[in-house]
C-alpha cells in the first residue's frame, strides 16, 4: 500500500448547489444599485461620500472585531458591507461623518457580532442602529432640516410623512404618486426612489436571495392597514399609495425585514411576520410618536421571529410528545 | 452537478436517471487477480481461516462460527490475508483477501431438491449475494413481522440505472426470487417499484412479465429524487408513514433491491450462489457505464479497465451523488451492495465551510421531511444531540442529503445529522451497560 494517492474522503452529498453567502450579499447590493444611483444624481458627491465612508467604515468595524475578539476574518462574506450600505441608504446626504462611524459600530458591532455575528443576530443589524441613533440624535433623521440646503426639483421640499403627521394629508397633496415613485421626495440616500427599489426588491425575490412571502405579506400589511385608516378619515391619514412610497417603506421591505438572520422561514410564519411589520408600521405612523414607524415596526416583527417560526408543518414520521 | 437555477423561486428539480426502455448490456472487465471480501465481524485473528487455504467460487467462508456473519467468494483460489477494516463511524470489518487461481471451479450449494428451498438456507448462504437481500429481518414462524416486501427496481440516488438495468433484465430470475420469498417469509404482498416513464413500453412490460408471473403489484415511483428513497417509498407508495426513530422493519416493510431477489432466484434455480454484480460506473464527466464485475474487484482494477484517471485529491464515492460514501483509496472492493461507483474530479469537489447558519431556510424549504433543519443544525453543531432529537425532530431526518446541498453557509449539515444520530446511539449503549 505504498504510494497511496490521496484521495478526498468527505461525506453525503457530494454535490452543492453552488450558492453562497457572498454570491448573496453582492447580489443584495447590486439590487440596491438602482436607488443608489438615483440618489447619488439627486444630492451629488455627498452622497456618494456618506455611502463610501459607510461601506467601509462597517467593514473595518468587522475586521476590527473580529481581530479583537480572535475570531476569523469574516470580511469577505460581504455581510457587513451590505450592512454599510443599506445603513447608508437610510441617511440624509449631509450626514455627519461621526454619524456615518457611529451608525456603522452600531449596526456591525452591536447590532450584529455581539450576539455571535452572522446567522445569530435576534435583530436587523441596520434597523438597530437606525433606532438607536434616532433616539439619540433624531436630528439627524429630521431630512427637512437636513437637506435645507438643497434645491432640487421637487413638488415640494418638505418630507411627506412628517408633512403629513403634522399638517394632515393635504400637506402631502403635493407629491402626486408617480413623484414619489420617481423619486421626487426628499429622504434617505437611497430611500427615495420607489420604482429602483422596486425593480431591486423584485430581482431579489426572483433570484431568491430574499423571501418573498415576507416582502409581499409586508406590503400586504402596509396597504390594507393604511386602507382602514384611509377611509375612517380621510384628511388626517395618508392614503396606501403615500405610506407605499414614502419614508423607508420599501428599504425595509427588500432590504430589512427579509433579512436572514431576524426572519423566519417558515412559509405561515413568513406570511405573519410581514403582515405584523407592515401593520406596525402604519400603526406607529398613524397614531405612534415617530413619522416613520418601519425601523420600530421591523423591530418589533423581529422580536416575534421566534415564535411565529414555532408554527411549522409536522414532520415526516412525528410522533406526538408527552 | 446540478447548480441553483437563475430564479430562485422554484425548486431545484433533481430528475433520476432513467433507461427509458433501451436496453442495456453490462461492459465485463477480465477476472480480478485477487478479490477482499468484508465479513460483519470486528477482527478476532485469522478465526476458521487458514491463509493459503483453497477455495471455490460460490464457497461459503466462516471466520469465527455461523452466527457472525459469512462472505462468499467470488473467486476459485487461495485466501491470502486476513485483516481488520475499519468502514465509517469506526465500525469494524473484516477483509479476506483472496487471490484468484486461473482454473475456476464452482461450488455447488443446493441440490435441486425443493426441500431446500428454505428461509433457513437462504439466511445461511445469501446474505452475501449481490444485492445484499436483507433476511436477518424475516424469522420463520408465523409472526414473522414483515407484511410487505417492497422490490425495488429503482435506484434510490441520482446517476444510478443499475437497478432499472437489473429490473429490464432479468425479469425471469426476479419471478422466481418473488415467488420463493413470499413462500419462504410467509410475507402478505409484494410490491414491484419501477420508474415512472410515462411513454416507455419497455420497462412496465417487463414489469408486467414479473408481476403478472408471481402475483406481484406493481406501482410507478415519481421520477424525482428522493421519491425512491425507502422512507418516500413506504408513504407515497404504501401510504404508510415510518415514524420517527423507528425502522421500516418495525411497522412491517421490507425493502429488497431488485437485484438482491434476482439474487435469490438465481440461486434456489441454479443451486450457486451468484458472485457478479451489476454496478454503474460514473466517470468525472458523469458519462455513466454499466459494468458487471465479480464481488470483492478493488475498484482500481475497475479503474484501469475503463480508463478512468486519478490523480491526487480526487475523490472516489461508493454509491450515489447525494447519499454515497466517499472511500480512500483504489484498493475498496465492489461490496453485495455496492451500486454504483462515482468518481469526481479534484476540481468539482464541492467546498464545506465552519460557517454558521445564517437561517437563510433554504434546507427547511427543501427537507422532504419537513425538519427545521435550520435549528436542528444549531443543536447539532453545539454538540447538544439530544435537544437536536427532543426538540427538532432528528430522528425523522430520512438521509436524502438535500439540506446539505442546497446550504448557503455550505456547512456539512447531513454529516452533523449523521455524527448526531451516531452519538446518540453510542451514549444509548454507554447507559445500557451502565445499568445492566
Ligand atoms: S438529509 Fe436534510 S433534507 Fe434530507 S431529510 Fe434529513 S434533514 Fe431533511
Ligand atoms: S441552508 Fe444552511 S445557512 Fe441556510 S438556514 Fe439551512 S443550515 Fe442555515
Amino acid at each position: 500500500m505504498l504510494n497511496q494517492k490521496k484521495f478526498i474522503v468527505s461525506h453525503a452529498p457530494f454535490w452543492h448547489n453552488g450558492s453562497g453567502i457572498t454570491e448573496r450579499s453582492y447580489h443584495t447590493m447590486l439590487a440596491a444599485l438602482p436607488a443608489l444611483l438615483m440618489g447619488f444624481y439627486q444630492y451629488g458627491m455627498p452622497a456618494v461620500g456618506v455611502i463610501s465612508l459607510s461601506v467601509s467604515a462597517a467593514m473595518l468595524w468587522e475586521l476590527a472585531f473580529n481581530k479583537a475578539a480572535k475570531l476569523p476574518v469574516t470580511v469577505g462574506d460581504g455581510n457587513a458591507a451590505v450592512v454599510g450600505l443599506v445603513l447608508a441608504m437610510l441617511l440624509p446626504a449631509t450626514a455627519p461623518w461621526w454619524i456615518v462611524i457611529m451608525g456603522t459600530f452600531l449596526a456591525v458591532v452591536v447590532g450584529k457580532n455581539i450576539f455571535g455575528g452572522i446567522g445569530s443576530n435576534p435583530f436587523n443589524p441596520v434597523a438597530v442602529a437606525v433606532a438607536m441613533m434616532m433616539l439619540s440624535w433624531g436630528g439627524c433623521f429630521d431630512f427637512n432640516q437636513s437637506l435645507v440646503n438643497y434645491e432640487l426639483n421637487f413638488p415640494s421640499m418638505v418630507y411627506p410623512l412628517t408633512a403629513v403627521k403634522n399638517f394632515g394629508v393635504s400637506a402631502a397633496d403635493a407629491f402626486t404618486v408617480s413623484d414619489l415613485i420617481w423619486g421626487k421626495q426628499i429622504g434617505g440616500i437611497g430611500a427615495g426612489f420607489g420604482l429602483g427599489l422596486i425593480v431591486g426588491g423584485i430581482y431579489l425575490m426572483l433570484r431568491g436571495f430574499i423571501r418573498w412571502e415576507i416582502s409581499l405579506s409586508f406590503i400586504a400589511g402596509i396597504i390594507l392597514t393604511a386602507l382602514l385608516f384611509n377611509t375612517s378619515d380621510p384628511s388626517r391619514y395618508g392614503s396606501p399609495m403615500l405610506h407605499l412610497f414614502s419614508g423607508y417603506t420599501l428599504v425595509a421591505v427588500f432590504f430589512l425585514a427579509p433579512e436572514d438572520s431576524s426572519s423566519p422561514v417558515n412559509f405561515i410564519p413568513m406570511l405573519l411576520y410581514g403582515l405584523t411589520a407592515g401593520v406596525m408600521t402604519v400603526l406607529i405612523r398613524n397614531i405612534g410618536a415617530y413619522a416613520d414607524g418601519v425601523i420600530f415596526a421591523i423591530l418589533v416583527a423581529n422580536l416575534l421571529n421566534p415564535l411565529l417560526d414555532k408554527i411549522r408543518p409536522k414532520t415526516l414520521g412525528h410522533i406526538g410528545k408527552a | 452537478m446540478i447548480k441553483r437555477s437563475f430564479f430562485g423561486l422554484t425548486k431545484p428539480r433533481f430528475a433520476y436517471e432513467s433507461v427509458n426502455g433501451k436496453s442495456l448490456k453490462p461492459e465485463k472487465i477480465s477476472m480480478p487477480r485477487s478479490v477482499t471480501l468484508f465479513c460483519k465481524a470486528p477482527y478476532k485473528g485469522n478465526g476458521l481461516l487458514t491463509i493459503g487455504e483453497k477455495v471455490k467460487t460460490g464457497q461459503k467462508l466462516v471466520l469465527y462460527g455461523d452466527s457472525e456473519g459469512y462472505v462468499i467468494s467470488s473467486v476459485t483460489g487461495t485466501v491470502s490475508s486476513v485483516s481488520p477494516y475499519i468502514g465509517d463511524f469506526g465500525k469494524s470489518y473484516t477483509a479476506i483477501t483472496i487471490s484468484a487461481a486461473t482454473q475456476e471451479e464452482t461450488e455447488d450449494v443446493f441440490g435441486k431438491d425443493p426441500a431446500d428451498i428454505s428461509l433457513e438456507n437462504a439466511k445461511k448462504y445469501l446474505a452475501f449475494s449481490p444485492g445484499a437481500p436483507a433476511l436477518e429481518n424475516f424469522s420463520g414462524s408465523d409472526e414473522s413481522q414483515i407484511k410487505t416486501i417492497v422490490v425495488c427496481g429503482v435506484d434510490a440516488d441520482l446517476l444510478i440505472f443499475t437497478q432499472q438495468y437489473v429490473m429490464s433484465s432479468r425479469s425471469e430470475d426476479i419471478s422466481k426470487g418473488i415467488s420463493i420469498l413470499k413462500r419462504i417469509t410467509g410475507a402478505e404482498s409484494v410490491v414491484i417499484a419501477i420508474p415512472c416513464n410515462g411513454n416507455a413500453p419497455g420497462s412496465m412490460k417487463n414489469a408486467g412479465a414479473v408481476g403478472g408471473a408471481s402475483g406481484a403489484e406493481i406501482r410507478e415511483i415519481r421520477s424525482e429524487y428522493p421519491a425512491a428513497l425507502p422512507h418516500m417509498i413506504a408513504k407515497e407508495v404504501l401510504g404508510q408513514v415510518v415514524p420517527a426513530g423507528k425502522t421500516w422493519e418495525e411497522i412491517g416493510i421490507g425493502f429488497f433491491s431488485a437485484e438482491a431477489v434476482a439474487s435469490v432466484g438465481q440461486a434456489f434455480s441454479s443451486g450457486r450462489i451468484p458472485v457478479s454484480k451489476a454496478v454503474t460506473l460514473i466517470k468525472k464527466d458523469m458519462s455513466k457505464v454499466l459494468i458487471e464485475v465479480r464481488l470483492g474487484t478493488p475498484l482500481r482494477d475497475i479503474f484501469d479497465a475503463f480508463d478512468v484517471k486519478l490523480n491526487e485529491k480526487d475523490r472516489i464515492i461508493i454509491g450515489g451523488p447525494l447519499t454515497g460514501a466517499a472511500v480512500y483509496s483504489e484498493d475498496f472492493p465492489v461490496q453485495p451492495d455496492t451500486d454504483a461507483i462515482m468518481v469526481q474530479d479534484a476540481e468539482s469537489v464541492s467546498p464545506v465551510s465552519d460557517y454558521p447558519c445564517i437561517n437563510c431556510g433554504e434546507c427547511v424549504r427543501i427537507c422532504p421531511a419537513n425538519i427545521p433543519v435550520n435549528m436542528l443544525v444549531r443543536f447539532c453543531e453545539a454538540g447538544q444531540y439530544q435537544g437536536a432529537a427532543d426538540m427538532y425532530d432528528l430522528y425523522a431526518c430520512i438521509g436524502c442529503g438535500l439540506c446539505s446541498f442546497v446550504c448557503t453557509a455550505k456547512i456539512p449539515i447531513f454529516q452533523y445529522i449523521r455524527l448526531a444520530k451516531y452519538e446518540l446511539e453510542r451514549m444509548r449503549l454507554t447507559e445500557e451497560a451502565a445499568n445492566a
